[in-house]
This record gives C-alpha cells, structure tokens and sequence, in this order.
C-alpha cells in the first residue's frame, strides 16, 4: 500500500549531503560567511585554532546553503566551537551531543548535522552515546578532538591518557589502560573511521571532505595539542623527520609505509611494521578502506603504540550501509498514505470497537461508589 | 436444558486472579471490551508481578485484574470484589481478605492439588475445610473440562489445551453477566490468524465455557447489568496509555508538527512506546534510544529541529533525563516528558502505581529551572492532558511533565471520542525573519527577545535562512543569547524563566469546586489518579448527609490562579496522595495554608470507603466545633 509521495528515497551510496538545499549555481560562501561575531576564547596556541580554521575554510566547499549546515557540541574545551561558526548550532551537555544530534538528525534530512566532541566528552561520559550512533550509522559527522586529557576541569587524566600518565587527578602515574578512539569506533560497527591532526590543514581538510561525502557515521579522531595541561604530546609527529618515520599513511590501495618501514601481515595475521629489506613483497599490506570485513581496518588501528613509534593516520575504513535516519524516514515513508486528514484521526481514536450512545441523558448517575 | 432466572444488578465487581502465566490480565481485558460494548460504565484495575513468570503457584506470582461495570457512573474499581475467579489456590489465597462476606467465588478445582495448597501453606484444601462457609463457593474443575472440551483437537498436546483455561473461564462468566462474546471472537480471529488450530481450541473452549453456565446445575441463576446512561456520543473504551499515545498524536496533528519520541522500555510506560511506534502512518517517528538519556536527547535534537519532541519514561528514568530536561529549561524549547509513575525509590515497584515523583518533577535539576507539570486525573483525562501538555510546551517554548501513573496507565474506562476539529487549535509558528536591528541598522536575529506576552521566545528552526544562531546550556545575556557570565544579567534570567512558567497560569482554568449544598466547610483536593477514588469517596460521604466540597488539580505548576482563594474559604482541607504529601507540602508552603495531608503508599489506588471514613470524621469534627469557631 505504498503510495509515491515524490519523497526521494536516499540509499547508501548517496552523498553524505545528499537531500541538503544547495546554493544556486554561481553563488558561494566564503570562509567569512562561517565565522560568527563571537570572540574565540580558547587558550593561545590551542590546537583548536587550527581545527576551527580548518573547518570554516572546508565548509563553503560544500556548496550547501548555510542555514542547513548544524553543528552539536558537548561539554568540554572542543565543545565551544558552534559559537565560532556562523552556522545553526548547539552547545549541549555533557557527552550528550550524539544523541541529540542523532534526534535532529533523524527528523531532518535536509540537514548536514557536525558533532563535535573531545576524549572525555565522547569516549568518557557520553561513550554510550557514542557507540550507538556509530552502530545506528546515523548520518552524522563526529569530530573527536582527542587531545589526550581534560583541558576544561584544568588538567585530569582522559581516556586515552596514556598508563602512568601523571596528572591532577593521578599524581602517582595513570592506571586505566586508555581507549583506542578508531578501534573502538570499528568495533561499533562504524562505517566510516579516519584519524587525522590539527596541524596538518591539509590532511585534516581532505578527511573532512571524505567524512562529509560519506552518507552515514562518520567519526573523525582528530590528534589535538592542550597547550596548557598536556602540551606537545603530538609534537613528535609534527616534526617533518620524526612524521616521515613515524606516520603510516593510509591511502587506499597503496602500501601501508611510513619512511623505510612497510606493513606486512604476519602468517597469523596479525600486522607488524616491519623494514622494507626484510619485507617479504607478497606480504605487503594495500589499504582497502572499503573492505567489507573490518578486520584489517582494525588490526590497522592496533599498529598504534604509546611512544607514536607507528601511528596510521587516515581513512581506516569507509563503507556503505543503510542509515538510520533514512530507513525511519522510509518506514515512515512507506506506512503513509498521504496526508494526514481530521477524519483520518478521528478514526484512529474510535479505534475498533465503539459504541454509541444516542440519546442524550442527563449527567448520568446513581450516587454510588 | 431448564430456562434459568436472570436477575437484574445495578453494579457488580469481578476480580479475575491466577498465575502470572494464566493469562488472567487478556481474560479481564476481553470481559472488559465485551462489558463496554454492552454499554455499562467501568473502571478497571490490572495489578501483577514485575516478574513475567514468577514461580508458578506462589503468592508473590499471582496476577489479577478487577472490573467494575454498572448501569451508573462509576468512579472506580471497586473496594471489594463481589466476584472472585481464582484459578489456583494462590489466587485464592491472596485474595480472599478483599473480600466481603456472601461474595462469590468460582474456583480452578484442578489446580487444588496437595503439592499447590502446600505451596502455598494451606493445611487442608480450603474447599473442604468448611472456611470459605460464608461464601458462594463455585467449585468448577475448569482445566480438566477445557481440556474435555477440546478432545477432538488431536494435534494439541494436553499442555496447549490447558492454556486455553482462561478462555473458557472467561465463556462462563460472560453466560453469567450476559456478555456478547463476538468481540472476542473476532478478536482471538485477528491475534490467531495464522495458527487455526489454536484458534479453534481458543473458540472451543470460550463457547465451552458458555455451554457450561448454561447446563450445569451449580449456577441456578445468570445476571444482566443494564446499559449505564451516559451523555450522547460515540464510546470507546480506553486504558491511560493509549489515552496518552493518541493524545500526542492528535495534538502534533493540531499543532502541525511531526511528532518524534525519543524513550527507553520502561514498565509502566513501554506501552507508550509501543502504540506510537505503530502509528508511522500518521508520521510518527519513534526511536527506542539506547538509554533514558538519549530518549530525552534525541527528543530534545527533534525539537530544536521543528518537531514535537516527546520522552517517556517512569521515575527512576526522568532522574536520568534531569540534566537534560535542565538544558531544554535553558534552551527554552518546547518537550514533552511523560512520568508514569510507579512505587519507588529506586527500582522500588515497577509494576504498582503511586504519585510520588511530584517533587522531583517540579525541582529534580540542578539550579533554578522551572518547567510546567500536569497530571491527568483518569485514565480517559490522559488525552485531554497531552493536548494540554503540546499546547504549554509550544506556546511557552518550555519542557511540560505529565504526571501519569500505572494505576491510570493500565487501567480503562469508556471514553467519548472527541471530533479532531474541535481539539483546540494549536498551529505553531515558527520564526521566519529577523526581529531587530544592529547598531549600523541591519537586520539581525535576537534568539531570546521574547513575546511581551507569554514570554517565550521565538522557535527558529535549522533551514531558516538570515536566522542562523546557536544555543546551550551556558547563562544566555537576555535578547541576544550570547553567552553572558554577568551577575544582574543572571538574575535577570533566572527571574524571567520562573515569570514564562508562572505566567501560564493565565491561560488555564480556574480550579473548579464541586460542592452542591454550596455551604460545605470541608474541602477534600486531589491531583492525578486519585480523582476517581476521591469522587466516589465524597458520593459515599454525601450519601451519609455529609457536607463536603471536592477540588482536583491538573496543572502542578503553576496553580491555577485562584488556588489560594479555594483553599482559604474552607475550614479543613484534605489532601489524599499515594506518597507522604508532596502536594500537600506545596501548598503549605506557597499558600500557607494548614492543609491536612492523607496518604497511602500501598502500590495500590485509594479504597473509596476508606476515604470516605476520613471524610465524615472531618465533616463531623467541623459540624461538632464549637460555633466562635465556626465564625472565625
């Protein structure tokens, strides 16, 4: 009993902005058009500048009018940043913005819906949330600034501090074993995971395009230096020499390499990073960001190790799914018949079995209990 | 087959009672349906374990459902069954106290076994010991004859044959009160229609049931309860759920906003969920959120985003949703939270009612946040509250409580089916242009300038181009809702929140009084579920020649304006509630007013009879007063 209601029925393979209102061909938005009048309170030398810039000169990329794009925050030093973009936003609560965001999310398709989020507000207390969207493939956009601590509680251990890490609240050294935020977010099923870094704009721009192209969850782990309670816990990853060996690009169907070191599958397949000269070729690992089984995407995050001696930046995995918000509106879609008239509810109130009672009486009544 | 006497009765109470697996709640709801065709009024109370299946044969397993039906208007289930079914000697055992004396009494026979009677600490079968003397015992072998009665279904095992117990029990009673059983045959047609052996067994054995009544020798007489007088209309019957789930529907449908729930399973609101989520033609969406918070949250992101946004939950999960309830007070958007509440603290019990999270609807967040709370007073009254409930939350932009209850939630009464295009018109308008003027004159958009008159501000949603701005949970400067930290301007915007909500109380009802003589110096105010016992408490004590005034409350907060005034012209006020006076403390305190606080937290309705004591002893302490009292 379908009736068409002209409603376009969005599949997987759509665009990530697919459904959102663009701009009229020949118009478009400049970097200015996203920056709102509030003053940008953040600490000087905050990697969140870099981020906010980043996104603010991205967005007008996407041809999408401005009113359409919402951005959801939770609590936390990242969580400040709707007030900086001159877009709809949402400054929530904390760990919450997942879920609120997944509500607008599923009730608009005309809108492109950001979350942003840091490793407490997301991995900590709102790690439920979090998870379930994923696992939803709600089309939303996470950005995970994950700068390894709390910045806005002044200084505690997060979780993806590292074991023996010493802050405020653990003077004699950490001792929670950390989340890996994209091995985490591939065992939530999620269909789109990258990793990417504050100060590599451009890096940090390409995987934003991708995340916005990918119609369903995309969770975008985002390496972010706090200047003032955990600074320069990137920074050997900043250095072009210390980067080039260290950093284990990820681009589909190429090899996985950082300098002269190669990724290879050992015969348990398990992955090592190991010198290119020892490197069997047959081994060689390719990235297949789009494989179905996200085995290897995962035993790529698992190539992480505390120092940074290999850390794989980039897309781990990309794939397409159907989205939560577009099979409700499809459910929803599909039941109707059309508009919905007065006699309609009427008849859902009368429901199946009524009776009448035709006439009219006096207010009825006995005085009895 | 003799012609038996039918005997006309005014009113009868029938208490349905077996295991937790009997299936005695769909046998009291299919006597129900069957009652409120016939036209009788009724009040039903389901009561059972929070366990699916608590061990079989035991007290605490015991499930039961009470309807009371009448050729009047009844206000409640009734204090005292006239009939009791019990299907088992627990059923029996745990029920026989309610009672009155000369009550009938129809019992499973084949269940009144050694090891059950054990089970439970009979001695000697109560059937054969002479207790149950000043009774009208039935003793029917009702499994063994249903199963009898289903012989020839030779592809069911004896076990699904037994299943099918209630459904003859429920054919005997319905020969009893002379109930027309194609209700329920179409029914069991519908629920059955892909498995016709058992719905054949199920048919069998319900006309088995009725064939009985009408040949055995044991049940000499069949009654007839005739058609209450009810106002002209079109009935149906209706539980407080169900109420409730087509009240947010036809409400989103007057206000022209998709409707979105947000809500996690939770007992006694689940049903909510579950009616909603069945509604998709009429574009409800519902989402079945990973936890209480999300529920809210996402009702809340719905909102924001131009829909009608709802949560359901019972109290253990609106403590959960506080904080995000507190962001909506902040974010000043319409959300509609629905409280079913049932007997706490903690998990407490889930399956029994009691209104004892009236405090923490009013003040459980953090902060100054005021919300407007309702309650519905009937199970029927829970349509009229959620319209109620949509037009505050998007007139006022604010979130609005409802305060249901399991007693409401699950149990029915016949309900006049209102006309759709009588609702109250609630259209919503969203913002579309920009409201002020920066310093240079051009055109911007203030989020928190608000109506002069009802203090909301506007609701402008993603996609409305030249309004972009954003909101949260951080103190807004008053107007433009930049974050502001000022002290005055705190204040300022604490005072303005606490104004928006008291200012509702404009726009509702005066509190009604019903006191006939006009001169009663006893006022007895209720709010929620304890309208009906109430009621029917102060029918009791009028018909004893009582003077005494009754009020109920729906709006929590604010009052109605005239509260005050109602409360102070009486002598005594006496307020019942199912917790240790929450209402009553509230009154006090804003009124200053000595009121009377009555409560029982029983996990069970008020009795109409007990109430009614506590009432003429007022109404008689008043009368017996010295008179420079009196004219004080």
């Amino acid at each position: 009993m379908t009736t068409d209601l002209g409603l376009p029925t969005i599949g997987p393979d759509a665009s990530g902005t697919a459904g959102v209102p663009r701009l009229a061909d020949g118009t478009a938005l400049t970097k200015k058009d996203f920056t709102s009048d509030q003053e940008v309170r953040w600490c000087p030398g905050c990697g969140d500048y870099a981020i906010l810039a980043a996104v603010q000169g991205f967005l007008p990329e996407l041809g999408l009018k401005r009113e359409n794009i919402v951005f959801v925050s939770g609590i936390g030093c990242s969580s400040r940043f709707p007030y900086y973009l001159d877009t709809y936003g949402m400054h929530s609560i904390h760990g919450r913005a997942p879920a609120i965001a997944t509500g607008l999310a599923a009730t608009r398709e005309d809108l492109s819906v950001w979350v942003v989020t840091g490793d407490g507000d997301a991995l900590s207390i709102g790690g439920n949330h979090l998870i379930h969207a994923l696992r939803r493939n709600v089309n939303l956009k996470i950005l995970l600034f994950n700068n390894e601590i709390y910045g806005l509680t002044k200084g505690q251990y997060s979780p993806t501090s590292h074991v023996g890490q010493v802050t405020k609240s653990t003077p004699l050294g950490s001792l929670d074993t950390p989340f890996n935020p994209v091995s985490l977010a591939l065992g939530a099923e999620a269909s789109f995971v990258a990793r990417t870094m504050d100060s590599d704009r451009q890096h940090l721009t390409s995987v934003l395009r991708a995340a916005a192209e990918h119609r369903g969850s995309a969770l975008v782990e985002i390496y972010q230096n706090c200047p003032i309670f955990n600074d320069g816990v990137f920074d050997v990853l900043k250095d072009r020499t210390e980067a080039a060996a260290r950093i284990l690009h990820l681009t589909d169907g190429e090899e996985v390499a950082a300098g002269d070191n190669v990724v290879v599958r050992d015969g348990r397949g398990s992955l090592a990073v190991v010198p290119r000269a020892d490197a069997d070729p047959a081994h060689i690992v390719r990235h297949d960001v789009s494989a179905d089984d996200p085995s290897a995407a995962f035993a790529l995050s698992r190539l992480d190790s505390p120092d940074l001696g290999h850390v794989p930046m980039g897309i781990f995995r990309n794939v397409q799914r159907p989205t939560y918000d577009d099979a409700l509106r499809d459910q929803i879609a599909s039941a109707r018949t059309g508009e919905v008239t007065d006699a309609d509810i009427d008849a859902l109130l009368a429901g199946r079995d009524t009776w009448t009672v035709g006439t009219p009486a006096g207010a009825g009544g006995v005085a009895e209990a | 087959m003799s012609t038996k006497l039918v005997q006309k009765l005014d009113r009868v109470v029938i208490r349905f009672a077996g295991d937790s697996g009997d299936g005695m709640q769909l046998t009291g709801d299919r006597f129900t349906s069957q009652t409120a065709l016939l036209g009788n009024d009724l009040s039903t109370l389901p009561n059972f374990p929070a366990e699916i299946r608590a061990p079989q044969g035991t007290l605490p397993g015991v499930s039961s459902f009470q309807l009371h039906f009448a050729d009047h208007n009844v206000l409640t289930p009734g204090d005292r069954p006239d009939v009791l079914v019990a299907m088992n000697p627990a059923a029996l055992k745990a029920n026989l106290g309610d009672l009155p004396r000369g009550a009938t009494i129809i019992v499973n026979t084949d269940e009144f076994t050694k090891r059950n009677l054990s089970k439970v600490g009979y001695v000697a079968s109560p059937l054969d010991d002479g207790s149950l003397e000043s009774y009208h015992v039935h003793p029917v072998a009702l499994t063994s004859i249903a199963v009898e009665a289903l012989a020839s279904f030779t592809d069911l095992t004896r076990k699904e044959k037994e299943r099918a117990k209630n459904m003859f029990a429920l054919g005997l009673l319905s020969w009893l009160y002379t109930r027309p059983m194609d209700g329920t045959e179409s029914f069991l047609k519908a629920k059955f229609s892909d498995k016709p052996e058992i719905l054949e067994a199920n048919l069998a054995a319900l006309r088995a049931g009725f064939h009985y009544g009408e040949t055995t020798e044991d049940f000499a007489v069949s009654y007839e309860v005739a058609p209450a007088r009810m106002d002209a209309g079109t009935y149906r019957n209706v539980t407080g759920n169900v109420a409730l789930s087509l009240g947010l529907v036809a409400a989103a449908h007057r206000a022209h906003l998709p409707l979105f729930l947000g809500s996690y399973p939770i007992t006694p609101a689940s049903d909510i969920l579950h009616t909603l989520a069945g509604l998709k033609r009429y574009g409800v969406a519902t989402m079945q959120a990973e936890d209480e918070i999300a529920g809210v949250g996402a009702a809340l992101g719905a909102s924001f985003g131009g829909a009608l946004g709802v949560t359901t939950t019972s109290g253990p999960g609106l403590a959960l949703k506080a904080e995000t309830i507190g962001l909506a007070v902040s974010l000043e958007l319409p959300l509609i939270v629905c409280d079913i509440q049932r007997g706490g603290p903690s998990t407490g019990l889930p399956t029994k009612t009691e209104q004892a999270d009236l405090l923490q609807a009013l003040f459980g967040r953090n902060g100054e946040s005021p919300v407007a709370v309702i309650a519905p007073s009937t199970p029927a009254d829970c349509f009229d509250i959620a319209v109620e409930a949509v037009r505050i939350a998007t007139t006022y932009r604010t979130p609005v409580i409802v305060l249901s209850d399991g007693y409401l939630a699950n149990g029915s009464e016949p309900w006049r089916l209102p006309r759709t295009a009588e609702l109250p018109d609630i259209t919503v308008e969203f913002a579309t242009e920009p409201n002020a003027v920066d310093g240079s004159g051009a055109p911007v958009f203030h989020p928190y300038l608000r109506d002069p008159e009802t203090l909301a501000r506007p609701w402008a949603i993603p996609g409305t181009p030249g309004l972009e701005h954003r909101v949260g949970g951080i103190e807004k400067a008053d107007i433009t809702g930049n974050i502001s930290y000022d002290p005055d301007n705190h204040d300022h915007m604490t005072r303005l929140r606490q104004a928006k909500i008291d200012g509702i109380a404009d726009t509702i009802d005066p509190l009604g009084v019903d006191d006939p003589t006009g001169d009663a110096d006893v006022l007895v105010l209720g709010w929620g579920s304890t309208y009906g016992p109430i009621a029917a408490a102060v029918r009791l004590a009028r018909a004893t020649g009582a003077r005494v005034a009754q009020a109920h409350l729906r709006h929590l907060n604010p009052f109605p304006a005239n509260t005050g005034d109602v409360l102070r012209s009486y002598q005594r006020v006496i307020v019942p509630e199912m917790n240790l006076g929450q209402l009553a403390m509230l009154l006090r305190a804003k009124y200053l007013v000595d009121i009377e606080s009555h409560t029982s937290v029983r996990g069970l309705p008020f009795q109409a009879g007990e109430l009614a004591d506590v009432i003429a002893a007022a109404v008689a302490s008043v009368s017996n007063a010295p008179l420079e009292e009196a004219a004080k």
